[in-house]
């Protein structure tokens, strides 16, 4: 860890919060018509592999998908339009918050059907394997994808032809309102599963960013010299409900002892202690840095709620491609 | 004043009432048991019938479905949910090449009696991969059985039905439908399947419809019925087998033809209903047949993008008024709506 690394995890994780945040306060304004799912309590996954990735590596995402869209470099005005159904969104209005792309920096589109872009990403990741350009194909995916018939045919043809996908599982430990154990045998946890299929694995606290950067750096390296593909595993933990803006704590579908253990080790205080600690972040540099985001993230608002909503017209476009796109 | 209840109890109390009186159904799916209960329908389900016949599942809606088939072949009556049949599409294998010809393929050896439940969503950001309505698909395969209520009152009816029919049922609720109201009712005429229900009668047009779709048709007949225009409301309840019988007689009667349909216009089932009477009552019609569906392309999440897209009683009313040939008047209609176009009701504040 240095200083600059230390900087931009901090601001990596702190630009994701704000965001997630920001639309948080600004939801109940009814302004943000489409289902949302937020990352906050989760960003160090995304901060950390956000880093290691080039911006020619390519990455795919589900329905929670904003951190990761951020962390790969996507554009934040392009984002929040979208959240809001505008013209000037990153799909025109199209798809709203489950539906982000950015290929511009490698942010090949994250979709909301639970396992629907792990082939998509292995496929991505054929193609780079073809073209032999050491880049790798990203996945990110959450803990009910492995429920999924899809991720273990993914993997299968992964290994097949030793390609260079790397699976990044957030392991919030729930889906909805349900938790693994109501879903999956835990006798093995997931990364001891997935390692019986013959991919490497790795495991870790998702909310400690140097954890989630070392590992992920390590396993990168692998891929990229040829390791073929590696699966990741990072337990973190969701604040807020599976979807939408609020707190669902009232519920009890958590046990509050579980709540008060992972929000005591949130990522961005714990990084940041052991910043400040080690001597590599001051104090005053990191509260500079916040009002920065700040700034960026409220014009990032002015933007897109200044922005025009597409016209009547385009309901009906984009239907069929009228030539072929990019090669 | 009698006591209400809603769709979305009735649907509860249908399983209910299912699981109470046959030890051999099971009710699974995503979220079952959880505190939302499904929208409501299937609220302490598992507490007051078990862990082992009330579950949650693991996102794997095509083995779940296989499973279900299994456990039907063994003598259960399973009922599957989807909270949207988009994620259902994951189990087309199973439900079109396993539940729908299990039966014929093995020569009548045995039955799938199971039930899918897939909610349709609409509106409010769902977008294009949280909204489709494709019942078509599913009718388009024999040996499923498709049903689509639209009444609050017929529901519970229609559902039990469905769960006790010896074929595997697809059974489509409407999302804005949920919230609807009904009074309680003590007596339940069990519902047949394939049978349409006439809800208005009237010389000037026939109105074939479904779902949410059937909902907009009412307050539509009304206006209409306010400046004379008396129409056969048929509401389809089955889109699979559909009841042709009625909707024959009524054109019989009427000579004139309007389908609503709340999937695409492309191989809708809006298009097969117009073929049929084209081919079987050719000779009543007074006027071409037309439909008013969803259009030929995916909805946008984008309010901006969904605002002309659904088909809205105001809409039927100038079609009738098309059909007929007579100036109508809908603007009563436009004044009435007090929410925006993507909300079924202002109590509808997302995110499904
Ligand atoms: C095939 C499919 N089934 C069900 C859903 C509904 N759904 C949306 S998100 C979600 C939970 C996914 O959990 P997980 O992968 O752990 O991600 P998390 O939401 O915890 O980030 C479910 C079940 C869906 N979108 N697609």
């Amino acid at each position: 860890m240095n200083k600059l690394l230390a900087q931009k995890l901090s601001h990596s994780m702190r630009r994701i919060r704000t965001v997630e945040e920001t639309i948080a306060e600004r939801y109940s304004e009814q302004q943000m018509r489409c289902p949302t799912h937020l990352s906050t309590g989760q960003e160090a996954v995304s901060a950390a592999v956000g880093e290691i990735l080039r911006k020619t590596d390519l990455a795919v995402s589900g329905h929670r998908a904003h951190a990761h869209y951020l962390a790969k470099g996507g554009n934040l005005n392009a984002m929040i339009a979208e959240i809001y159904g505008r013209v000037t969104g990153c799909a025109r209005g199209k798809g709203g918050s489950m539906h982000l792309i950015d290929e511009s920096v490698g942010f090949m589109g994250s979709t909301a059907i639970v396992g629907g872009t792990v082939p998509v990403g292995v496929g991505l990741g054929y193609g780079l394997k073809l073209k032999g350009e050491q880049n790798i194909a990203v996945i990110f995916l959450g803990d009910a994808v492995v429920e999924t018939g899809v991720f273990y045919e993914s993997i299968n043809f992964a290994l097949l032809k030793n390609l260079p996908v790397l699976f990044v599982c957030e392991n919030n430990q729930f889906s909805v309102y349900t938790p693994l154990e109501q879903r999956q045998s835990t006798t093995l946890d997931i990364y001891e599963r997935v390692a019986g299929l013959g991919v490497m694995t790795e495991y870790g606290n998702g909310n400690d960013v140097v954890e989630v950067y070392n590992k992920t750096k390590n396993m990168t390296e692998k891929i990229r010299s040829g390791g073929g593909p590696a699966f990741l595993q990072f337990d973190t933990f969701r604040w807020r409900e599976h979807c939408g803006p609020n707190y669902d704590d009232d519920l009890n579908y958590r046990e509050t002892s579980f709540i008060e253990k992972w929000r005591s080790d949130e990522p961005i205080a714990r990084f940041e202690k052991y910043a400040i600690d080690t001597g590599l972040l001051k104090e005053t540099e990191i509260q500079t840095n916040q009002i920065e985001i700040e700034a960026e993230v409220n014009a990032a608002f002015e933007f897109a709620v200044n922005s025009p909503f597409p016209h009547a017209d385009e309901a009906s476009k984009h239907v069929f491609a009228e030539q072929h796109i990019k090669g | 004043m009698s006591e209400k209840t809603t769709f979305a109890q009735e649907v509860r109390d249908a399983l209910h009432h299912a699981l109470s009186s046959d030890p051999s159904v099971l009710v699974f799916g995503l979220g079952v048991p959880d505190p939302k209960g499904v929208f409501g329908t299937t609220t302490d389900l598992q507490t007051i019938h078990g862990e082992d016949r009330v579950f949650d599942m693991p996102t794997s809606e095509n083995a779940m479905t296989g499973i279900a088939i299994g456990a039907a072949l063994g003598g259960f009556k399973p009922i599957l949910t989807h909270q949207r049949l988009d994620f259902a599409l994951l189990s087309m294998d199973q439900l079109v090449n396993n539940a729908a010809k299990w039966h014929f393929m093995f020569g009548g050896k045995r039955n799938v009696p199971v039930t899918i439940r897939m909610i349709l969503g609409r509106g409010w950001g769902q977008g294009p991969t949280h909204s489709q309505n494709l019942q078509s698909w599913f009718a388009h395969i024999p040996g499923l059985k498709v049903v689509m209520p639209a009444l609050a009152s017929d529901v519970k009816s229609l559902l039990l039905a469905s769960i006790f029919d010896p074929n595997p049922v697809i059974f489509l609720e409407h999302r804005w439908l949920h919230n609807m109201q009904t009074d309680v009712s003590t007596v339940m005429a069990p519902a047949k399947l394939g049978e349409a229900k006439l809800l208005s009668r009237g010389d000037a047009v026939t109105i074939v419809s479904m779902s949410y779709m059937t909902i907009e048709a009412l307050h539509a007949v009304s206006c209409l019925k306010e400046q004379g225009v008396e129409i056969d409301l048929i509401d389809l309840r089955t889109v699979s087998p559909i009841d042709w019988t009625k909707i024959e007689k009524s054109v019989e009667k009427t000579g004139r033809l309007l389908v609503l349909d709340t999937g695409f216009k492309q191989v809708s089932i809006a298009g097969e209903i117009i073929t049929h009477i084209i081919e079987t009552s050719w000779q009543h019609l007074k006027s071409q047949p037309v439909r008013l569906t969803a259009p030929n392309y995916s909805e946008s999440t984008s309010p901006a993008l969904t605002q002309n897209y659904h088909v809205r009683a105001d809409d039927i009313v100038t079609k009738v008024g098309e059909i007929i040939d007579k100036e109508l008047n809908c603007q009563q209609l436009i004044d009435q709506r007090s929410s925006l176009h993507d909300v079924p009701g202002d109590w509808f504040t997302g995110p499904f």
